[in-house]
């Protein structure tokens, strides 16, 4: 459907960076504009709208409905203007006699075939053939309704998001290119001709069935009611938008959220949204209904033990328990007996006042972050080699990019909006190299197929990067030029001489990796000689023992081949949560504050203490896993915990389960009660990113606004909360808005010294390092030096992790996500996304599944040395022998029950991708799953009687 | 594992990587890592386990919990 309020230039905008420029004249008026503009463009850009049907300025020029003729003059006939270009001097008209009867032919033949039923259709007042029927004085149609039509076919309902009815259809093809355009998919095709021509998705499976992945581009592009999302169905058409950014992963899609009053209708993505450029996925666009769930907990609960049920109690009462219980236990315990942990779901500015509440408050500096499951190898390894702990590029640099390594992520499951961006660029011709255990989709999907695929086995990341660095090295294929002016010579000399050994060559590394040295030297020369080499990577790098190293043996390549400093190349790790980027930035490490600045920093120090009033700590705080290990210890007795589900997501569950067990006061700020609120003894409920204002940072390092589009269900947005806590330990606080959060953010941090509420709202977005250098931000890093100065290479040494196979535990189980679920899937599992993944299964290929008697859906057990769990099976040629694999969305699968305390040498990032396991037939769910159930459902029962 | 057990694996970890990464002055590099990363407790108990022999933990490690003590012992 048509964007509310937002203008339809028709044809896209010209891409180019210095374009010559036409100068032209449409309806006596004078208009100039970038060589290659339709006429359709140029026109609305003097505010002329030619009528047209089967133009959008998302999709590229078809010329299809004919409803956009012009004259000009000089030239016979009426050209399309949609798929004219402009030329100098033209002279065009768009308004004539002639033209207007001609485009009321073509309409009359549009609605003689078409259900007038205006005045009840859900698309009224927002449909663009009843604007087209106005805009060309249609009143009459000769040819009356009775002939063939098509206004009995049947409506396809099976999405659970969005309705395809054909009688409404006017085969426009908008849909169809908007599938192949944008998403890439290539679900939808029309079948048919002439008459009988129709929208078909997939085989015409109907689009539930068919290869479609609902991210709703094709709903979005449809000018009828054809396709049209059912919360419009059911609610009407909205009145005003605001707005604001995706709260599910780290693209950080902007969206206009429509609304009809105060009740959301639809999230549209962004036309002008820097990071998703118009689109979206399921997640953000259709999978918002969590915020309304009836599981979600609005009201405040305590309670003395955990093995009681939930007392709900007032505002009041509950954050002077909290403050009452931390200034008992540190006052027992001694004042690093409390720490917290921040949210990479919440916004910035509630970020840095949990640490804050930490640092300034309990006075240490116990605070961490889910990152540290995730990306905190990144942060390690970039920080270590070029300077700064993030990415170097914006998405747009992926447009420019002629080799694309993919190294442990999956696109287009984990980040799909980036990933169709990366699949425009490899239809154009780019090429693609997937490092991964198993063939992704993207190795092979329409119109892509990778280069190489190099299938390693889980574990061996850093032994294939040094194996293609040797290549590089051994075969004259570094820049030298590059590292000369770049980088640190001698450093590089060393690393050179360390990846030239010939045990690091393919031929001799690939019995351990499972890489073809082939496949290896071709992928390695296709790198370093194919023009701009981009890479971008997941948590298939950092999730490993040797995560940081891998991080570093990334840059190392990246600077050894010069792709460093320009669009179109870089190094980019696709972060995961929306706002664990931004959660790193703002000092939710126990050795950082904001900037990434260490706490021994004795300037930085004293800039905070001056700022806040207090002496702070300069000695690093306990990380998570060192939290649980001080808990069960006995050291560390209190743990406030914002937005994060630890018990469900990190590893080792049992360890977890024991490390809060041990706790005496455990506080969670969630929408839902978690797994981790089962230990929990305070239950302060959250709002959502509807309910708030704020800022989050996608993996580009873009600032990017949350606007509340309505009123917290549960009284108060997460900032408020934290300062009512803060309040009540006696620091005086007094934010009113969560702008003057911002404005102290960047009074402290450097690099985020130019962002502001203001500047936002007039730039749209910002990428840090935001400040006097770069007022409007810095899309690309290291553009002529390095942050730290000269790049600098690390030696990084295959060392193989302690997590081994062996008879008892043969094979290796790595984790992943799919599209449709969101990490522990507290949200996406209180949505109809779960029609897409009602279960975590587990990946076998079919060798390893015939050895042990496993058929298609048979339950069986999956253990390894930490514990097991029972799933069902997916027999699949995805994972290699010796591979098994699973997603972890679902809490009765509890994966991480499996996973080991394994972690990254220098950031203690659990090794979720490499556990030894065996896999063999059961009956059901195991003893574990069916106590955990018994114990969680206990853990949740509510006492309602007692609320004030 | 038990929490000392944890810490010396991973002081043991720290010393193997920057071993390679290092090759000048691991020792060092492990201790700043160490001093860098770890909170007082965790550095109190490798001091400790090192007094109790610190059987298990490599040359470079204990050389760095070593120099860690030393700093220490320097700073009081
Ligand atoms: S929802 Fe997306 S994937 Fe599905 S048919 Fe439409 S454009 Fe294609
Ligand atoms: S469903 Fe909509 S976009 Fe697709 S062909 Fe029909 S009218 Fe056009
Ligand atoms: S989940 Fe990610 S890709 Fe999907 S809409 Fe949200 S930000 Fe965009
Ligand atoms: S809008 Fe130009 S042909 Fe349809």
């Amino acid at each position: 459907m048509a964007w509310i309020g937002e203008r339809d230039l028709g044809t896209k905008a010209i891409a180019a960076a210095a374009p010559a420029m036409v100068t032209l004249r449409i309806d006596g008026q004078d208009v100039a504009v970038p060589e290659g503009t339709s006429i359709m463009r140029a026109a609305s850009l003097v505010g002329t709208n030619v009528p047209k049907l089967c133009a959008t300025d998302t999709l590229e020029a078809f010329g299809s409905c004919r409803l956009c003729l012009v004259e000009i003059d000089g030239r016979t006939g009426y050209p399309a203007s949609c798929t004219t270009p402009v030329a100098e001097g033209m002279v065009v008209r768009t308004q004539t006699d002639r033209l207007a009867k001609l485009r009321r032919g073509v309409m009359e033949l549009y609605i003689s075939d078409h259900p007038l039923d205006c005045l009840t259709c859900s698309a009224n007042g927002d449909c663009e053939l009843q604007d087209q029927a106005g805009a060309v004085g249609l009143r009459d149609v000769r040819y009356g309704y009775e002939g063939l039509n098509h206004l009995v076919a049947d409506k396809d309902e099976s999405n659970p998001y969005f309705t395809f009815d054909p009688a409404k259809c006017i085969v426009c093809s908008r849909c169809v290119r908007a599938c192949d355009e944008i998403q890439g998919t290539f679900a939808l095709t029309i079948e048919g001709s002439g008459f009988g021509s129709k929208v078909a998705a997939s085989q015409d499976d109907g689009f539930l069935a068919s290869e479609c992945v609902s991210c709703g581009a094709c709903v979005q592009a449809c000018p009828t009611s054809a396709l049209i999302e059912k919360s419009v169905i059911a609610a009407g058409t909205p009145d005003k938008a605001i707005v604001t950014t995706c709260a599910y992963c780290g693209v950080g899609c902007t969206f206009r959220a429509e609304m009809r009053g105060e009740q959301l209708v639809r999230m549209v993505p962004w036309k002008d949204g820097k990071a998703n450029r118009g689109h979206s996925c399921v997640k953000g666009r259709f999978a918002w209904g969590y915020a309304n769930h009836r599981d979600r907990i609005l009201n405040p609960m305590i309670r003395a033990s955990v093995d009681e049920p939930w007392r709900e109690v007032s505002w009041d009462e509950a954050i002077a328990h909290t403050a009452s219980e931390f200034r008992r236990i540190q006052a027992k315990y001694g004042k690093d007996s409390v720490g917290g942990i921040t949210s990479s779901r919440c916004t910035n500015e509630e970020t840095f006042l949990v640490q804050k509440l930490i640092r300034q408050g309990f006075g240490n500096n116990n605070v961490d972050t889910c990152a540290r499951v995730c990306h905190s190898p990144t942060g390690y390894g970039l920080k270590t080699t070029f300077g700064t702990s993030a990415g170097t590029q914006d998405f747009d640099s992926v447009a420019h990019a002629d080799v694309i390594m993919v190294i442990g992520a999956n696109p287009t499951d984990g980040h799909p909006v980036f990933a169709s961006r990366m699949k425009q660029r490899l239809r154009q011709g780019a090429k693609l190299i997937v490092i991964d255990p198993r063939r992704i989709d993207l190795v092979r999907t329409p119109h892509i197929d990778a280069a190489y695929h190099l299938p390693l086995r889980p574990g061996t990341n850093v032994a294939v990067l040094t194996a293609i660095a040797h290549v590089v090295v051994t075969e004259g294929l570094a820049d030298e030029a590059f590292v000369r002016e770049r980088c640190d010579w001698s450093e590089f000399e060393d690393w050179a001489a360390f990846v030239a050994q010939p045990e690091r060559s393919p031929e001799a590394t690939e019995a351990l990796t499972g890489v073809p040295a082939a496949d290896l030297r071709a992928a390695a020369r296709l790198f370093a000689t194919g023009g701009n080499g981009a890479i971008y990577y997941g948590l298939g790098v950092t999730e490993h023992s040797q995560g940081s190293s891998t991080v570093m043996a990334i840059a190392n390549l990246a600077m050894a081949t010069g792709n460093i400093g320009r669009e179109g190349v870089g190094v980019n790790p696709l972060r995961g949560q929306n706002n664990v980027q931004g959660s790193c930035d703002m000092g939710s490490f126990p050795h950082e504050y904001s900037g990434y600045r260490h706490v021994s920093d004795v300037a930085t120090r004293e800039m905070f203490e001056r700022a806040w009033g207090v002496a702070l700590d300069a000695e690093p705080g306990l990380r998570i896993p060192n939290m649980l290990d001080a808990a069960t210890d006995g050291t560390f007795k209190a743990l406030f915990v914002q937005g994060e589900d630890i018990l469900q997501s990190d590893p080792n569950t049992h360890h977890v389960a024991a490390g809060l067990a041990a706790m005496e006061c455990v506080v969670v700020q969630d929408l839902f009660l978690n797994e981790t609120a089962n230990y929990a003894h305070v239950f302060l409920p959250g709002s959502t990113f509807l309910e708030k204002d704020g800022t989050f940072t996608n993996a580009e390092r873009r600032i990017q606004r949350v606007r509340k589009v309505m009123e917290p269900l549960n009284g108060y947005a997460d900032w408020e909360i934290v300062q009512l806590v803060a309040n009540a330990i006696g620091l005086e606080w007094s934010y009113t808005h969560p702008s003057e959060i911002m404005d102290e953010i960047a009074a402290l941090t450097p690099t985020f010294a130019a962002v502001s509420y203001d500047a936002l709202d007039r730039l749209g977005s910002m990428q840090w390092p935001a400040n006097e250098a770069a007022p409007e931000g810095t899309p690309t890093m290291h553009v002529d030096h390095f942050v730290r100065g000269k790049g600098h290479f690390v030696v990084t040494d295959y060392i193989p992790t302690d997590e081994k196979t062996g008879p008892r535990f043969p094979l290796l189980l790595t984790t992943g996500r799919i599209l449709s679920q969101y990490n522990v899937g507290a949200q996406t599992r209180r949505t109809d996304n779960v029609v897409w993944h009602p279960e975590d299964r587990l990946e076998i290929h079919p060798h390893d599944a015939e050895n042990r008697g496993i058929r298609e859906g048979d339950w069986v057990s999956l253990r390894s040395r930490a514990g097991e769990t029972t799933l069902r099976a997916l027999i699949t040629e995805r994972v290699a022998p010796g591979v098994v694999y699973t997603t972890f969305h679902h809490p009765a699968t509890q994966a991480n029950v499996i996973t080991t305390d394994y972690s990254d040498w220098a950031t203690n990032c659990p090794e979720y991708k490499v556990t030894a396991v065996q896999v063999a037939i059961s009956n059901g769910p195991s003893d574990w799953q069916q106590s955990y159930q018994a114990q969680a459902e206990r853990s949740r029962r509510i006492l309602h009687e007692a609320a004030e | 594992m038990s929490t000392t057990d944890h810490l010396v694996y991973m002081a043991n970890q720290i010393a193997r990587e920057l071993a390679s990464q290092c090759p000048d002055r691991p020792v060092a590099a492990t201790r700043d890592h160490i001093r860098q990363f770890w909170d007082p407790r965790m550095r109190e108990a490798i001091l400790g386990y090192l007094d109790r022999g610190g059987e298990h933990l490599s040359d470079t490690a204990r050389g760095a919990v070593r120099l860690l003590r030393e700093n220490a012992e320097r700073a009081d």
